[in-house]
């Protein structure tokens, strides 16, 4: 996700342009809220949660919702991140290399863990989470919560948790972070990044993107 | 770039792919500490270890590597093999390479031998690992890891980047005239900005140090004094085919780090050692096992670094040392 983001802003340098505000800050805040009780609640409590944000745009959305949890249940609720860039699928197709540090401060053996991600579009990332997780130990079961669900799935994943449901083209950019959502489309003159296959087209359309 | 499919020398790099290289290894690190220490990133990939010199850490290294980023590994010895039935390298090679080989890693005991390898591959990356008394860059690499991370953790500075070499003062001790790895580690530490003295008796210099970015020096006391790490070489003397030396005992007096010279060493000074050590000649036991030592952390970084090179050149578009990867 973060190296979808880096391949395709890469290639396309002009500025996002932005067609519509989805969610301003106070309707992101307020899904996190609603996300971090939905979590509570499905787990009758916050014991044995680890929250996994997968870097490098989950990571805030992980940290967020640890703080509302906390408040929530008032357990400290431990918060991880994940880069997943050696589980790809599409390694060889174009340089994939980390963007930020792997760190889970707690044996995930028999946690349940909570994927946590800005946009949900794929679910190749998801997919590749999944996998590196399960090198990590045997969670109890793996959650997934995400800001924004744009669809256009390729793989049979569904989420758990969701900020908002946001119908897209699969050429539409969606950049999140806890400013708000926002929806746009980079200027088309810019072809797309050549190390992707052509016929395809997410690699060049972007996930999302942290702060 | 043509050089950013093989690693050949150190020089290729230049800083910022020597930084890369250093960046990655640190997330192999992480993956090393894992329950189950792979990735997948490299499923698919074949790799030959191509050893026509005697090793057993290098090969080690670089098999633990390959296979902890589950590339296929394949082995290979000159003896066993049909080099000893007159076959040529180079046939050796192109017939490994039909097979779809991806990586060739090569030592071998002439110089340039991995350079010309290389030249006979299609496509197929080649990874020196060491040649002669010529280059042996991965060494030279995890040496930086080791260094830069070593001296973050001890002195508290984060995050650890190569800056941290720079003005560090290095002093190579013993036997450089045969050292491929004091080759590679002089251009390296160099140009990452540390100040690299050559400590050794003339007969084991190099018989031209011009352009070589060093100082040289023959008094080991005065250097023990000032320097931030020493870095002891092992007297190669399956390499020498003259005298060099009166008597090993004579050079552990005036060039071996005993016991009693290591208290010349400041307090946050490194001794490092590319193995393997002969304890009692360049360097005392008890030296090698003090607090100061770093050389099993060496070994161990050894692996994730390796891993990098293998990842960059293998997995993530050919790009090691462009500075497109970062």
């Amino acid at each position: 996700m973060a190296e979808r983001e880096r391949a395709a802003l890469g290639a396309r340098t002009g500025p996002l342009q932005v067609r519509a505000v989805v969610m301003d800050r106070d309707d992101v805040r307020r899904a996190v809220w609603r996300i971090a009780h939905e979590i509570v609640e499905r787990n009758h409590g916050a014991q044995g949660l680890v929250l996994v944000g997968l870097q490098t745009g989950g990571a805030w959305v992980a940290a967020e919702l640890g703080r509302v949890i906390e408040a929530v249940a008032g357990v400290q609720v431990p918060v991880g991140t994940l880069d997943v860039a050696y589980y790809r699928d599409d390694i060889r197709l174009r340089p994939v290399v980390p963007a930020a540090a792997t760190e889970i401060p707690v044996e995930v053996d028999g946690a349940v863990v909570v994927l946590c991600d800005d946009v949900l579009f794929t679910g190749r990332t998801v997919r590749a989470a999944l996998n590196a997780l399960c090198d990590h130990g045997r969670p109890a079961a793996v959650q997934l919560a995400v800001m924004v669900d744009r669809g256009h799935r390729e793989l049979p994943i569904r989420p758990d948790y969701v900020g908002k449901n946001l119908p897209t083209r699969r050429d539409e950019m969606v950049d999140v972070s806890d400013e708000g959502v926002v929806l746009g489309e980079v200027p088309p003159e810019v072809p797309a990044t050549g190390a992707a296959p052509a016929p395809s087209g997410p690699a060049s359309a972007v996930e999302g993107r942290g702060r | 770039m043509s050089q950013a499919r093989h690693l050949l020398s150190v020089s290729d790099l230049g800083a910022e792919g020597i930084d890369e290289v250093l960046r990655l290894a640190d997330t192999f690190a992480e993956v090393g500490r894992r329950p189950i220490p792979r990735v997948p990133a490299l499923r698919g990939k074949t790799v030959v270890l191509g050893f026509f010199e005697d090793s057993t850490r290098t090969r080690m290294s670089f098999e633990a590597a390959a296979k902890r980023l589950s590339a296929d590994v394949m082995s290979f010895s000159s003896s066993g093999s049909s080099l000893s039935k007159g076959e040529s390298l180079r046939d050796t090679v192109c017939n490994l390479e039909a097979m779809g080989v991806d990586a060739f890693v090569v030592r071998h005991s002439c110089a340039g031998a991995p350079s010309q390898v290389a030249g006979w591959l299609s496509h197929a990356s080649v990874v020196n690992a060491g040649d002669g008394a010529h280059e042996h860059p991965t060494q030279a690499l995890l040496d930086c890891y080791t260094l830069s991370r070593e001296r973050a953790r001890r002195l508290g500075v984060h995050p650890p980047r190569p800056a941290v070499l720079a003005g560090l003062r290095i002093a190579i001790v013993g036997d450089i005239r045969h050292s491929r790895v004091a080759r590679s580690c002089v251009a390296a530490f160099s140009t990452l900005g540390a100040e690299v003295t050559l400590v050794a008796p003339p007969t084991l210099l190099p018989a031209s140090l011009a352009g070589w970015p060093v100082e040289v020096s023959h008094d080991l006391d005065a250097q023990l004094a000032k320097c931030d790490v020493v870095y002891v070489l092992r007297i190669q003397a399956e390499r020498m085919k003259e005298q060099f030396l009166p008597s090993l005992r004579e050079y552990t007096a005036t060039y071996g780090l005993t016991v009693q010279r290591a208290r010349l060493l400041g307090p946050s000074a490194l001794v490092m050692h590319p193995g393997p050590v002969c304890r009692g000649v360049e360097l005392a036991a008890e030296v090698a096992d003090s607090p100061a030592s770093v050389i099993t952390t060496q070994v161990g970084n050894g692996v994730a670094v390796r891993m990098a090179v293998l990842y960059l050149l293998l997995g993530s578009g050919g790009s090691l040392g462009s500075g497109e990867a970062g």
